[in-house]
């Protein structure tokens, strides 16, 4: 197949880059979530909650403007995706509201029944996020029935299968390392030597389900190593993700610890990398009808909006990058507590 | 019930929610601005205390914002999925640019405004309390926009037949600056100037009862106060705009927040009343004759559109848009009378003295909130039967793949999760208040030794 960068591929990749950028952020505010239950000091979880509490809000921005941006370059999958996973959604929603209060509200009372509470709260939200998410990706990959008008006639029990679950705990697990690294980099003594160790256990889980994920993916869904066949040089995607991954052992072992996290962050952006590559150009594949399948081209805005969007994603971005490198530059460092910490 | 009813329940109970808080947000934000100016403009340790303390209050309304907006960026795909294939190209527009040019803002300075105080300067921090300000309204201004476009569409055309059929961007400009985009958003912002200014005013004169604070109560409602006469003022003004912009653009609207039923000049305004829908008239009411034609049209012989001239299956429900509307009004002229008394009796030098005058401000926290509420209950089912007015009906736009008992489902839990939430911040709100700005140390320690 032809590959030209037009206005509906541009698109394709920002919305791709919006989400990576989600993946990446949320992804280790996520996984500091699924580690808060084992950590079981106040002080500690404390430490936790405020290692993420300037940039959750912010973290949880690139989803919302993945969706808005979803909703106006290709308003047929926005809404085909959202009203066919209605239950999944309305779930995801309610996780998602679950964990921004219980962040803002644990700490404001010091009752213990409180704060465990709002710590169970967070946590649980934190992995069900993670986790319907990777439903939500295994069900792109997977297919889902569409009828010829564009609207979803499958059940939300059937996207709930051995293959989708199976990307849902790889996505934990993959948050679960990506989080375990963003603490090592923001404690110190104890606590950071027990991330550390989590780190390594923490790795191996990731390894053994991304495996496992991948061995079904090609055995179940070839269609997605199409486009692997016929542009080869595509495959150092999966060759830079191998070695991100390994690598982050090596740099947490030296102290390295910026280093590992930026590791992890690679290995997130192959991941999806490989992921879009993998759908393209489908945005969401229709199973058993393919010629249903919802793509760049058949479900997407006029091109005067797109061009529109295009303009205001340049007048934008520039200022958003800045804003997110200059916040993460602010609070760089390790967490300390002062009066106005969660 | 069918899935209709429960689809605009739901979006009802759910917009109706989260817009609490962004209104407090926006107006704490002007609010928090002022008293940090004044830090940096004086020096003075008491006034980054109490912006100290108003930026806790915001950060707890900010976060229920954002917890409760979340849901609105999906509900639209998740209900109204019809809908959003339709208008995407327009609407979908406008929230992708609010994310862009507004959330994004919005959060990164929330970051230093809030954990920052001791990693940036003085006017960096100065800075990023403007900037949020300033990102809450640039989020106002394109939710205002989108939902102006749904009341009157523009810069727009119709692409495809049938099922297939697209509203298409052919005028971006025209888009945003739809005619009635600019009215409703000054309406709409000076409506959340009043809910914070409130606010504030509520917790100073709750002080001044109480004898506590009092230094940090007294400036608080001082600094309120003026924000609260000029935004109040203020909304006479785009509030007559509005009115004026309605006429123009949705004669059904402005016919059912005034009952006016046949074609006339020399209309009335109704001052209050009840409306018979089946018998067209207005019962127990109080009218000034020729007002309504007079202030559409600065005349009186200004010929008023009624309900009888538009389609019946096009007209609004009457009695909820006329007891909505005048209730908003109502209180409109009540906050600009709070406002004044406020400062005569503060230019008289007795304003703490009047013990009535700080009930009235204790409760006054609720006014504007209803208000604002009773605005947007104006303008949406002033809207009906239209989604987007002329050209899609809300009984078209909802989704087709979603089910009764799905949304009977996200409804119940909507309720119960949004119940307790409203409980849960009413209670931290309280005990925020209760503990006040000068306190703001002891509860480090108290956090420091519990486990």
């Amino acid at each position: 197949m032809e590959f030209n960068l037009d206005l509906n591929t541009t698109w394709f990749i920002l919305i791709g880059l919006l989400l990576t950028g989600y993946a990446i952020l949320d992804g280790f505010d996520l996984g500091i979530g699924t580690l808060h239950l084992l950590v079981k000091d106040d002080l500690e979880r404390r430490i936790m909650l405020n290692s993420i509490g300037p940039v959750w809000d912010g973290n949880e921005v690139w989803l919302v403007t993945g969706g808005g941006a979803l909703f106006a370059a290709f308003p047929e999958v926005y809404a085909t995706v959202f009203s066919g996973f209605y239950n999944a959604f309305i779930l995801l929603l309610f996780m998602l509201i679950f964990r921004a209060v219980a962040i803002e509200f644990r700490s404001k009372k010091p009752m213990r029944w409180w704060r465990q509470t709002w710590d169970f709260a967070f946590s649980i939200a934190s992995f069900l996020i993670a986790f319907l998410m990777g439903v939500a990706l295994g069900n792109i990959i997977s297919g889902i029935p569409i009828g010829p008008d564009k609207e979803f006639t499958g059940t939300f029990l059937q996207m709930l299968n051995p293959y989708t679950i199976l990307i849902g705990i790889t996505t934990i697990a993959l948050f679960m390392m990506h989080g375990a690294i963003y603490g090592v980099l923001k404690t110190e003594g104890e606590l950071q030597n027990r991330l550390k160790g989590w780190v390594n256990n923490t790795i191996i889980f990731f390894v053994i389900c991304y495996v496992t994920a991948t061995m079904s993916t090609l055995i179940y869904f070839p269609h997605m190593a199409d486009h692997f066949k016929e542009f080869p040089l595509l495959f150092i995607l999966a060759l830079i993700n191998m070695l991100a991954i390994a690598n982050i052992p090596r740099e947490i072992h030296f102290g390295r610890e910026m280093r590992a996290f930026f590791s992890s962050a690679a290995a997130i952006a192959c991941l999806l990398a490989l992921f879009a590559v993998g759908i393209f150009p489908n945005l969401v594949l229709s199973n058993p009808n393919p010629e249903m399948s919802l793509n760049i081209y058949n479900s997407a805005s006029s091109t005067r909006t797109l061009t529109v969007m295009l303009i205001i994603a340049g007048i934008g971005v520039p200022f958003v990058l800045a804003y997110t490198i200059s916040i993460y530059w602010i609070f760089r460092g390790k967490v300390k507590l002062n009066n106005m910490s969660y | 019930m069918d899935v209709e009813i429960l689809a605009r329940l739901q979006f009802a109970f759910t917009i109706a929610f989260h817009y609490f808080y962004p209104p407090l947000s926006i107006g704490l934000g002007i609010f928090m601005v002022i008293t940090e100016g004044l830090y940096l403009k004086t020096k003075d340790k008491f006034y980054e205390q109490l912006t100290k303390f108003w930026v806790k209050i915001f950060a707890l309304t900010f976060a229920m914002g954002v917890a409760s907006g979340i849901v609105m960026e999906f509900e639209f795909g998740t209900n109204w999925a019809t809908y959003s294939r339709f208008v995407g190209d327009v609407f979908g527009s406008a929230l992708a640019a609010e994310g862009i040019f507004a959330f994004f803002l919005e959060s990164g300075f929330l970051a230093i405004l809030v954990f920052g105080w001791d990693k940036v300067k003085p006017k960096m921090h100065f800075f990023s309390t403007l900037m949020v300000s300033l990102g809450s309204m640039f989020s106002a201004v394109w939710i205002v926009v989108a939902n102006s476009w749904m009341q009157t569409p523009a810069g727009f055309h119709l692409n495809g037949e049938g099922i297939n059929t697209r509203a298409e961007i052919t005028d971006f400009w025209a888009m945003v600056f739809n005619p009635s985009s600019v009215d409703r958003l000054l309406h709409t912002l000076s409506g959340c100037w009043l809910a914070g200014a409130f606010l504030v005013i509520s917790v100073g004169a709750f002080y001044i009862i109480k004898e506590r604070h009092l230094r940090y109560a007294k400036s608080s409602i001082k600094i309120a106060l003026v924000i609260a006469l000029c935004a109040s003022l203020f909304q006479l003004f785009t509030g007559h705009q509005s009115a004026v912009g309605v006429s123009k653009n949705q004669p059904a609207k402005l016919a059912a927040m005034e009952a006016v039923f046949s074609d006339q000049e020399n209309a009335p305004l109704y001052l209050f009343g009840w409306v018979d829908e089946k018998g067209q008239e207005v019962n127990f009411g109080l009218a000034i004759p020729s007002l309504l034609s007079f202030l559409i049209g600065m005349d009186s012989e200004t010929r008023i559109t009624g309900l009888n001239s538009i389609p019946p299956q096009d007209r609004p429900p009457v009695n909820i848009v006329f007891q909505a509307y005048h209730f908003m009004v109502a209180i409109g002229f009540a906050l600009i009378l709070i406002s004044l008394l406020g400062l005569f009796y503060w230019w008289k030098g007795n304003l703490f003295n009047q013990k009535w005058l700080m009930w009235i401000f204790v409760l006054s926290v609720l006014l504007p909130q209803i208000a604002n509420q009773l605005g947007w209950i104006t303008a949406e089912v002033g809207r009906q039967p239209w989604i987007v007015y002329g050209l899609m009906k809300t009984s078209d736009g909802l989704s087709k793949a979603v089910e009764e008992g799905q949304v009977w489902f996200s409804m119940i839990l909507f309720t119960f999760i949004y119940l307790i939430l409203f409980v849960l911040f009413i209670y931290l709100l309280d005990s925020k208040i209760k503990l006040g700005p000068e306190d703001a140390e002891i509860i480090k320690s108290e956090i420091g030794h519990s486990k």
